[in-house]
């Protein structure tokens, strides 16, 4: 008996902290279809009629569909080259004897380590000398080299796939770049999915990178746009407008996660069975 | 003889192919990773402005860092608000990591409320901000109209107006954001746990409490490290909310008197509004030896109670 009531009072708190985590982005939902003046009279969960009145206000002001375009076109290519590259760079250092491959092992596990402030400077000192300041190279091509991703397709490559099949595939004649198109890459395709849904939802909620190098108005993408929020005063003035642009922002990501969870979360554990 | 030398270059040519392989990862990765790290370390002993020459100034910037009272106040901001979110945050994870690997309980929805407790991460830090920042208006907020329905409170609470709330109220968001991804990692390794050891334990009548005590905590030790390492180096870079959240929302005083300026803050100020940009990076260097030491220190004394 004692038993079953602490098991119902543990359900309790499980089910009052994921509230926590839910409430916020319902409340978000339910304002961004209130009137300004609703949402400062009164508090509730039902939704308002306002929404039109709110998006109106909201893209008199800015057109987040313009950011949201221009997070995809960061995101997208980014997230193909992170997988691409990772992928070969991974099979590669797993399968392959050359010089220098436990040097460039150990050097990507430093630079796992070393905190992006660090570089922050130094990569806008270079976009500067290579004329890419205001542009979108500098965010999408540095993901060719995304170190965490390698280190981990390393170890996915190097327990999923046998060095026999290789073989087998060079005796048959192939070449080495169509085992690595035909063979390798299927095998490794569940963990490039799971890595590549960490990555992408990494590139679309970047915020500082393309805070500082971005300086036009349309190219911004969508967190920055969202920033640019703030200075909004006569918005300010309409909260339901508001929240409608944070709604925006967020469902994407909501609908994503429905789908993808699995993964997901697969890729957070994976993270912690490094060692 | 001829056979085996043929199969040697073919060899050769097969292991040429991996450095063709890796060839542009490592190009862009020396480009654009190793070279801005090492360009910050050579403007943090210069006097750049942004523009024109660097003149080298030695150690010049290191020493007004040192005796810069604003950067160890923000620094100080920035290990306040993460060492509150990092017990909460942790203490949150391991609480629920003991309830759901508890073999008396059984509870059950595992992978639901996991979901559920990781949404938060998922959403982009500069939403988070505008969505608890208009949330947690002081005049119109819904989040104090709530707590005066409820009669907790009989007035509105500034929360991020006054110094006394600010900070704590960044501690508590980002556990919100952050909880989940460390249960979700403290749960795998409870899971990878060799269930033998369980079995054994139970057959030889051990309690719950001693099967935490002598199996799961000594053998999930190295990955709260691997959770509290990644969370310091993490949590003394934050930037995205208190940069979001302490301008002035309609209606409040502003920024509470600098208790939400953070170090990376403090970073950005220089490099990229005042362009004193080797000041910046001497910032950036400091920053990064502390967490090093902080780091090597974590590890020595965690390492060592493993032997």
């Amino acid at each position: 008996m004692a038993t079953k009531v602490k098991k119902c009072i543990i359900y309790i708190c499980l089910i009052a902290l994921a509230v926590v985590c839910l409430l916020p982005f319902l409340l978000m939902i339910v304002n961004a279809t209130r009137s300004g003046v609703e949402i400062t009279r009164s508090f509730t969960l039902i939704p308002g009629s306002h929404l039109k009145e709110n998006w109106v206000a909201l893209f008199d002001y800015v057109n987040l569909f313009r950011g949201f375009a221009n997070s995809l076109i960061v995101a997208v290519p980014a997230t193909i080259l992170t997988a691409y590259f990772s992928a070969i760079t991974a099979y590669a250092m797993a399968f392959y004897r050359f010089k220098g491959n436990k040097w460039l092992f150990k050097i990507i596990v430093v630079f796992m380590m070393i905190p992006s402030q660090l570089s922050l400077i130094g990569f806008y000192n270079l976009c500067q000398k290579l004329h890419m300041v205001d542009s979108y190279l500098p965010l999408i091509l540095p993901s060719i080299a995304a170190p965490g991703i390698v280190f981990f397709l390393r170890q996915y490559v190097q327990s999923t796939l046998s060095k026999a099949l290789l073989e087998a595939a060079r005796i048959d004649g192939a070449n080495e770049i169509y085992i690595f198109h035909k063979i390798v890459l299927p095998i490794m395709a569940p963990g490039i999915a799971t890595m590549s849904i960490g990555s992408f939802i990494g590139n679309w909620n970047n915020y500082l990178v393309p805070l500082i190098l971005l300086n036009t108005p349309k190219k911004m993408t969508l967190p920055v746009m969202i920033s640019t929020l703030n200075a909004a005063t006569d918005l300010q003035k309409n909260q339901g407008a508001i929240y409608l642009g944070v709604a925006i922002s967020v469902v994407p990501i909501l609908i994503v996660f429905c789908f993808c969870s699995k993964y997901i979360i697969s890729s957070i554990s994976a993270g912690s069975v490094k060692e | 003889m001829a056979k085996t030398g043929a199969a040697r270059t073919k060899k050769r040519d097969i292991n040429r192919t991996g450095y063709l392989f890796v060839l542009p990862f490592v190009i862009v990765f020396l480009v654009f990773s190793v070279y801005p790290v090492l360009r910050t370390f050579y403007l943090s002993f210069t006097n750049y402005k942004g523009y024109g020459d660097a003149v080298w100034t030695g150690f010049d910037n290191y020493i007004r860092v040192i005796k810069d009272k604003f950067f160890w106040r923000d620094l100080w901001n920035t290990v306040k608000i993460w060492g509150v979110n990092i017990i909460l945050q942790l203490g949150l994870a391991f609480l629920l990591t003991i309830i759901f690997s508890d073999i008396k309980y059984k509870i059950r929805g595992l992978s639901v409320f996991r979901a559920i407790f990781y949404l938060p991460n998922l959403i982009a830090a500069t939403s988070v901000a505008f969505l608890f920042k208009t949330l947690l208006d002081w005049k119109y907020g819904s989040f104090n109209q709530m707590l005066l329905a409820l009669g907790i409170t009989q007035q509105q609470v500034n929360w991020l107006g006054s110094v006394s709330t600010a900070p704590w109220v960044i501690s508590v968001i980002q556990t919100w954001m952050w909880f989940g991804n460390s249960f979700i990692v403290l749960m795998a390794a409870v899971q990878g746990i060799n269930k033998d050891y369980f079995e054994a334990a139970a057959i030889d009548g051990a309690g719950r409490w001693t099967v935490f005590g002598k199996i799961t905590l000594p053998l999930i030790r190295p990955i709260m490290l691997y959770v509290f390492i990644t969370s310091l180096i993490g949590g003394l870079q934050l930037f995205d909310l208190p940069f979001l959240m302490n301008g002035a929302a309609p209606g409040t005083a502003g920024e509470p008197s600098g208790s939400l300026q953070t170090a990376v803050m403090y970073l950005y100020k220089f490099g990229f509004e005042t362009h004193q940009v080797g000041y910046a990076s001497a910032i950036a260097y400091t920053l990064f030896f502390i967490i090093l030491i902080v780091s090597i220190i974590q590890f020595k004394t965690i390492g060592k109670e493993e032997d």
